[in-house]
C-alpha cells in the first residue's frame, strides 16, 4: 500500500484508541481499521464467546429516514419499495434484518432496519453507503427526508458478559430482547441501542455521537470481562454463525432465496401476502419463492484440517468432472477448533450430509453439507 | 556447527554440511497471527530454489513458505503438523518445516546471515 493510499484512509471516531491500544492497522473498506489487537485473532475470537467484546463498527453507514407526512408508517411504506421485508409491521422499538434488491432480483446490500416511532433508522454496509444513500434518495426523496448520520460512531458490545456490562451504563439494557431498538441513554450520552450483532451471540450495537465514542469505548474496556475486539475475529465469529458477508457470500447476482434467506422475507410481501411483491426483482424472487431456485447457498464442514477458503471450486466427485459450485466465505473456526465454509451448490446436491469436495491447492479435499449456524446463537429472545 | 541464513521471504535455515533444516522467522509468524494449519512437503520431493515447498495458514489467511535452495526433501515435522500453534511459540526452534539436502551450495550465497536479517525487517 502506497503512503498517500494509506493517507487517503478514512478514520473513525475511535481511530486513535485503536493505535493507543496496539491495534494493527490495516485499510477495510475505505477506512483504517485494526484487524486485530495484541491479543490476536484466535483469542479475541474464543474472549467474545466466553466473555464480552468490543468492536468498531463505525464505518457502517447509519442513516435515518423522516416521513414528510410525519407518519412513520409511510416511511415504512415508501422503504417497502426497496425492500422484500415488511417494514410496516415493524413495531415501535423493534428492528429487521432487510435486503436492498435489483430489478434482476439480486442483493444491492444487507441492511437493518429499526421503527424509531417517528423515522426508521437503518444501518447499511460501509463499502455500499455511499450507493445506498443515492439509492434511497432516487426513489424515496417523494416521501422521505433521508439523513446520513456520518457524525455518529457505531460500537458492538458482543458475547454473554455483554448484558452485565452495559447494565452498569445503563440500567434500562437488561430488559431489552433480540431485535429491540431505540434511543436509550449509556452513560449519559444520547444513544441509539440495539440487542443484535454480528457474532452468533447475545449482544448490543450503540450508536453514540462521534465526539462521545471513544469516553464511552473507555468506559466499556474499563470493565476487565471486555476486550477490544478486530476485523479478523469478526470475521470469523459470524462466519460460525452462519452470517453473510455482503459482497462475497450475498450479492447482486444472488437472490435471496438462493442465499438461504428466506426467514428474511415475511409472508406479507409473498405470494398471496397483502402486500405481495412491489420490490425491485420482485418477479424473479417470487418465482424462487413459488418455484425453488437451482442453486442455494449452504454450510460446509471440512474433513480434515485445511481450512477451505473462499475462491475453492466445490466438486461432486474426487477427481474429474465440472465444478458444481464455489466457496464464499471459508476459514478457520476457533470456537469449533476446525475449518467451517459456506457457499453456493446445486439444490440437489445442497441437502444436510451431501459429501462435496472443495479443490485447494490441486487437491480435493472432502467436505460435507452442514446445518447453518456452526455454532449455536445465544440471542436473548 | 550449524549456521542460520535468512531469506526476504521470512524463512530461516540452519545449515549442517549439506543439510538445511527449514522454517519461518520469528518476524513471520508475528505477522501472520495465530496459526492454525500448515501443509509440510512430501519426503523425498525435488524442490526447486524458490518454489512453494509448504503451506502455513493463519485463522485470516493462507501463505505459502517458499524452498529457500535447491534439493531434496529429507524430513519433515510430524510435530507441528500435529500443533501448528508451535510456529507462534517457537517459531526458529520446535516449529522447523522440513529438512533439504542441498544440492549446490553456492545458492546459499544469496541469502542474509542474521545482522542482514535484522535490518531488512527493520
Amino acid at each position: 500500500m502506497l503512503a498517500n493510499d494509506q493517507d487517503s484512509l478514512k478514520r473513525t471516531p475511535l481511530h486513535g484508541l485503536h493505535v493507543s491500544l496496539g491495534g494493527k492497522m490495516v485499510p477495510f473498506a475505505g477506512y483504517d481499521l485494526p484487524v486485530q489487537y495484541p491479543a490476536g485473532v484466535l483469542k479475541e475470537h474464543l474472549h467474545t464467546r466466553a466473555s464480552a467484546g468490543l468492536f468498531d463498527v463505525s464505518h457502517m453507514g447509519q442513516l435515518a429516514l423522516r416521513p414528510k407526512s410525519g407518519k412513520v408508517e409511510d416511511a415504512a411504506r415508501a422503504l417497502e419499495r426497496l425492500v422484500p421485508q415488511d417494514i410496516v409491521a415493524i413495531a415501535e422499538g423493534r428492528q429487521r434484518y432487510a435486503q436492498f434488491t435489483n430489478a434482476d432480483g439480486g442483493i444491492l446490500d444487507d441492511l437493518m432496519v429499526a421503527n424509531f416511532g417517528d423515522h426508521l433508522f437503518l444501518v447499511v454496509n460501509a463499502a455500499c453507503k455511499a450507493e445506498d444513500e443515492a439509492h434511497l434518495r432516487a426513489n424515496l426523496s417523494d416521501d422521505c427526508v433521508i439523513e446520513s448520520l456520518t457524525d455518529r460512531a457505531l460500537i458492538a458490545l458482543q458475547g454473554p458478559r455483554a448484558e452485565a456490562v452495559l447494565a452498569k451504563l445503563c440500567a434500562e439494557a437488561p430488559s431489552m430482547t433480540f431485535m429491540d431498538a431505540g434511543p436509550r441513554k449509556v452513560a449519559g450520552i444520547d444513544c441509539f441501542v440495539s440487542r443484535s450483532g454480528y457474532t452468533g451471540e447475545d449482544g448490543f450495537e450503540i450508536s453514540v455521537p462521534a465526539g462521545d465514542a471513544e469516553r464511552l469505548a473507555k468506559m466499556l474496556l474499563e470493565n476487565t470481562d471486555v476486550l477490544p475486539i478486530g476485523l479478523g475475529a469478526r470475521d470469523s465469529l459470524r462466519l460460525e454463525a452462519g452470517l453473510c458477508l455482503y459482497g462475497h457470500d450475498i450479492d447482486t447476482a444472488t437472490t435471496p432465496v438462493e442465499a438461504a434467506l428466506e426467514w428474511s422475507v415475511q409472508k406479507s410481501r409473498r405470494s398471496g401476502g397483502a402486500r405481495a411483491g412491489g420490490f425491485p426483482g420482485a418477479e424473479k424472487i417470487l418465482a424462487h419463492f413459488d418455484n425453488g431456485a437451482s442453486r442455494r447457498r449452504v454450510g460446509l464442514r471440512a474433513e480434515g484440517r485445511a481450512p477451505v477458503r473462499e475462491g475453492a471450486l466445490l466438486f461432486a466427485n474426487d477427481a474429474g468432472g465440472e465444478p458444481i459450485g464455489q466457496v464464499t466465505s471459508g476459514g478457520f473456526g476457533p470456537s469449533l477448533n476446525a475449518p467451517v465454509a459456506m457457499g453456493y451448490v446445486p439444490v440437489s446436491l445442497a441437502a444436510l450430509g451431501t459429501k462435496l469436495f472443495a479443490e485447494v491447492r490441486g487437491q480435493r479435499l472432502p467436505l460435507v453439507v452442514a446445518a447453518m449456524p456452526f455454532v449455536k446463537n445465544t440471542y436473548k429472545r | 556447527m550449524t549456521t542460520t541464513l535468512y531469506t526476504s521471504d521470512h524463512e530461516w535455515l540452519a545449515i549442517d554440511g549439506d543439510v538445511a533444516t527449514v522454517g519461518i522467522t520469528d518476524y513471520a509468524q508475528q505477522q501472520l497471527g495465530d496459526v492454525v494449519f500448515v501443509e509440510l512437503p512430501k519426503v523425498g520431493r525435488a524442490l526447486k530454489k524458490a518454489e512453494a515447498a509448504a503451506v502455513v495458514e493463519s485463522v485470516k489467511a493462507a501463505s505459502d513458505v517458499y524452498a529457500p535452495v535447491t534439493g531434496e526433501v529429507l524430513e519433515t515435522n510430524a510435530e507441528l503438523a500435529a500443533e501448528p500453534a508451535l510456529v507462534n511459540s517457537d517459531a526458529q526452534g520446535k516449529a522447523w518445516f522440513f529438512k533439504i539436502k542441498i544440492a549446490d551450495k553456492s545458492e546459499l550465497g544469496g541469502l542474509m546471515d542474521e545482522a542482514a536479517y535484522k535490518a531488512h525487517t527493520a
